[in-house]
C-alpha cells in the first residue's frame, strides 16, 4: 500500500467517524462559539480595544478547541481496542502519525471557518480586507498546533489525566505557534507593513516544517511496545 | 555470612561511594568563585554590589541549559536503546535541571526588582528559560502521571527530546515578541555599558566552572541512587515472587 | 532595596537552594541505605 494512499485512508476512516456523530466537530464548534462570547463579556471591549484584543482571544480560544479534538482524536481508538488493529496496519507507523494530524488539522480548520466570522460579527471587527494574510497564519499556526498535538494526544491517551495532560503537554511546547501567531494577527489587522509580520510568519514555517518532520520520526518510537 | 553478589552491588550504588576528586575540586572552585563574585571582580558602575548576583545567576542558568541537554541525549540514547541506564539518566539530569533552573529564575527576579522595581519582567531571556523550567517540569508530571511500565520513561524521552529543539524557536519567538516593547531601562543583565571588564568575566568563568562541576557531582550522585533504588525494587519484587506475597510496586519507583 | 540587600538576597537563595538539594539527596541515600540493610535482614532471616 503505497504512503500516499494509506495515509488518506486514515484521514477518511477518521472524517467518516466523526461525520457520523459529529460529536468532536460539535463540541469544538460550540467551545469555540462560547469563548468568543464571554471573551466579550469579560472585556466589554469598544471597536478600537476589540482590533487589539481579537488575536489574543483568538488563538487562546483555537488553542483550546484544538486541545479538545486533539484529547478525543486517540480515544476513540482506545474505547473500541482499536489501537491494536492500528499497529497491525500493513504500513509505516509513521504514516498513522501523518493521517492522525491530517484528520486533527481538518477539524481544527472547519472550526476556524466557523470561529473566524462569529467572532468577526461578534466583535464587529472587519475581517474581509485581511483574509488572505489571516488565512496563512491561520493555516500555519493549526499545522504546528497539530503536529505536536497530535503526538501528544498519543502519549496521553492512556495516561491517568489524560484530559489535564494534553494541554500541559501543548501549551509550553506550543507557545513559539501562540506567541507568533498572536503578534502576527495583530500585525495584519492593524494594517502593518508585510516585513513586519514576515518574521513571525517565518517561525511559524519553521516551526511547521520541523514538528511535521519530528513527529514522523518519533512516532515509530511512540508506538512500540 | 553470605552477602550475595547482588546485594553487594545494591549496597554499592547506595552508600557513600562517592567520587571524592570531582567533590573537592567542585567545593574548591566554588569557594574561589564566590570569593572572586564578593570581592574581586569590581564594583559595577550603574547597580552597584546588586549587579554581583550574575556570578549565581548566570552560572545558573548556564546549568539549566547544560542539564537539559545531557536530557536531550540520553533521551534520544533511551529512544533506541531502551536502556534503564538512559532513562535513569534522563530522569536524574531532569530533576537537576529543575532545581538549577528554578534558582536562575528566582535570582533572576530579585536582579530585577532591584534593576527595574518589579519582580518580574518578560525579558526574552528570562521568559525562555522560565519556558524550559516549565517543560522539565512537566516532564516530571509526565514521569508521575505517565502511566505504568516504560510507558513514563518513553513519553518523558520524547519530550525531552521535542523540548531541547523547541526551546531556540521559543527564544526566537519570544525576542521578535519583544522587539517592540523593549524593556524600560537600558541596562541589560550581562551586557552592561560597553563590555565585561576582563576581571569581571574571569570570575564569570570560574563560577560557570564551578557550577559545572557540581552540576557533575550531584548527576552523578543521583543517577547512581536511582539504579540503586531500582535494582532494589528489582531484589524486593524478586523476594516477593519467591514468597508468593503480592507486592505491587514496580521498578519505576526511585524515590 | 538597596544594592547590598539585593547582592545578600539573591546569593542567600541560590545557595540555600543548593544546600536543601543536597540535604534531599542526603536523606534519599540514608533511606537507601536503611532500607539495603531491612533488606539483607529479611533474607538472612
Amino acid at each position: 500500500m503505497g504512503a500516499l494512499s494509506a495515509v488518506r485512508l486514515l484521514v477518511w476512516k477518521d472524517l467518516t467517524l466523526e461525520l457520523r456523530t459529529k460529536e468532536i466537530l460539535t463540541a469544538m464548534a460550540v467551545f469555540a462559539l462560547l469563548s468568543a462570547v464571554i471573551f466579550n463579556f469579560a472585556f466589554s471591549p469598544s471597536p478600537a480595544q476589540a482590533v487589539t484584543l481579537l488575536p489574543g482571544m483568538l488563538w487562546v480560544t483555537l488553542a483550546f478547541a484544538a486541545t479538545l479534538g486533539l484529547s478525543r482524536s486517540f480515544v476513540l481508538e482506545r474505547d473500541q481496542q482499536c489501537l491494536e488493529a492500528l499497529r497491525l496496519f500493513p504500513t509505516d507507523r509513521s504514516l498513522i502519525y501523518l493521517g492522525k494530524a491530517a484528520a486533527n488539522l481538518l477539524f481544527l480548520l472547519l472550526v476556524e471557518a466557523l470561529i473566524l466570522p462569529a467572532m468577526a460579527v461578534i466583535s464587529g471587527i472587519a475581517l474581509l480586507p485581511h483574509l488572505l494574510p489571516l488565512a496563512l497564519v491561520m493555516l500555519l499556526g493549526s499545522i504546528g498546533l497539530v503536529a505536536v498535538g497530535t503526538i501528544f494526544s498519543a502519549m496521553s491517551v492512556n495516561t491517568r489525566i489524560r484530559e489535564v495532560l494534553l494541554p500541559v503537554l501543548l501549551f509550553p511546547i506550543a507557545s513559539p505557534v501562540l506567541i507568533s501567531g498572536v503578534k502576527a494577527t495583530a500585525g495584519i489587522l492593524a494594517g502593518r507593513p508585510l516585513v513586519e509580520v514576515l518574521p513571525g510568519v517565518r517561525i511559524l514555517a519553521v516551526f511547521d516544517v520541523m514538528f511535521v518532520v519530528l513527529g514522523y520520526v518519533i512516532f515509530e518510537f511512540l508506538l512500540e511496545e | 555470612m553470605a552477602v550475595t553478589t547482588q546485594e553487594r552491588a545494591v549496597a554499592a550504588k547506595a552508600g557513600p561511594d562517592r567520587p571524592a576528586t570531582l567533590i573537592w575540586l567542585g567545593l574548591g572552585l566554588i569557594v574561589i568563585g564566590q570569593f572572586m563574585a564578593l570581592l574581586y571582580a569590581p564594583e559595577e558602575v550603574t547597580m552597584g554590589n546588586a549587579q554581583r548576583i550574575f556570578y549565581v545567576h548566570v552560572p545558573s542558568a548556564w546549568v539549566g541549559y547544560l542539564a537539559f541537554a545531557v536530557v536531550f541525549g540520553a533521551s534520544i540514547g533511551y529512544l533506541f536503546t531502551r536502556r534503564r541506564s538512559f532513562d535513569l539518566a534522563a530522569y536524574a539530569s531532569t530533576e537537576i535541571g529543575v532545581v538549577f533552573t528554578t534558582l536562575a529564575i528566582i535570582s533572576g527576579s530579585v536582579w530585577g526588582r532591584y534593576a527595574w522595581g518589579t519582580w518580574w519582567t518578560w525579558d526574552p531571556r528570562l521568559t525562555t528559560t522560565f519556558m524550559l523550567w516549565l517543560i522539565y517540569v512537566v516532564s516530571l508530571m509526565v514521569r508521575a502521571y505517565g502511566g505504568v511500565g516504560s510507558q513514563a520513561a518513553r513519553f518523558a524521552a520524547v519530550l525531552g527530546v521535542i523540548g531541547f529543539l523547541d526551546i531556540p524557536l521559543i527564544h526566537l519567538s519570544v525576542v521578535w515578541w519583544r522587539s517592540l516593547h523593549p524593556l524600560p531601562v537600558v541596562i541589560r543583565p550581562e551586557g552592561f555599558g560597553s563590555g565585561l571588564h576582563p576581571a569581571m568575566l574571569q570570575a564569570l568563568l570560574v563560577n560557570v566552572a564551578a557550577f559545572t562541576v557540581l552540576y557533575v557531582a550531584l548527576f552523578s550522585v543521583r543517577r547512581r541512587q536511582m539504579a540503586a533504588a531500582d535494582a532494589l525494587a528489582e531484589l524486593k519484587n524478586e523476594d516477593h515472587r519467591r514468597a508468593g506475597t503480592q507486592w505491587t510496586v514496580g521498578t519505576q519507583e526511585v524515590s | 532595596m538597596s544594592p547590598l540587600l539585593a547582592m545578600f538576597i539573591g546569593f542567600a537563595v541560590v545557595w540555600a537552594g543548593l544546600f536543601l538539594y543536597v540535604l534531599r539527596l542526603h536523606r534519599i541515600g540514608r533511606t537507601l541505605e536503611a532500607e539495603v540493610g531491612a533488606l539483607q535482614q529479611d533474607r538472612r532471616a
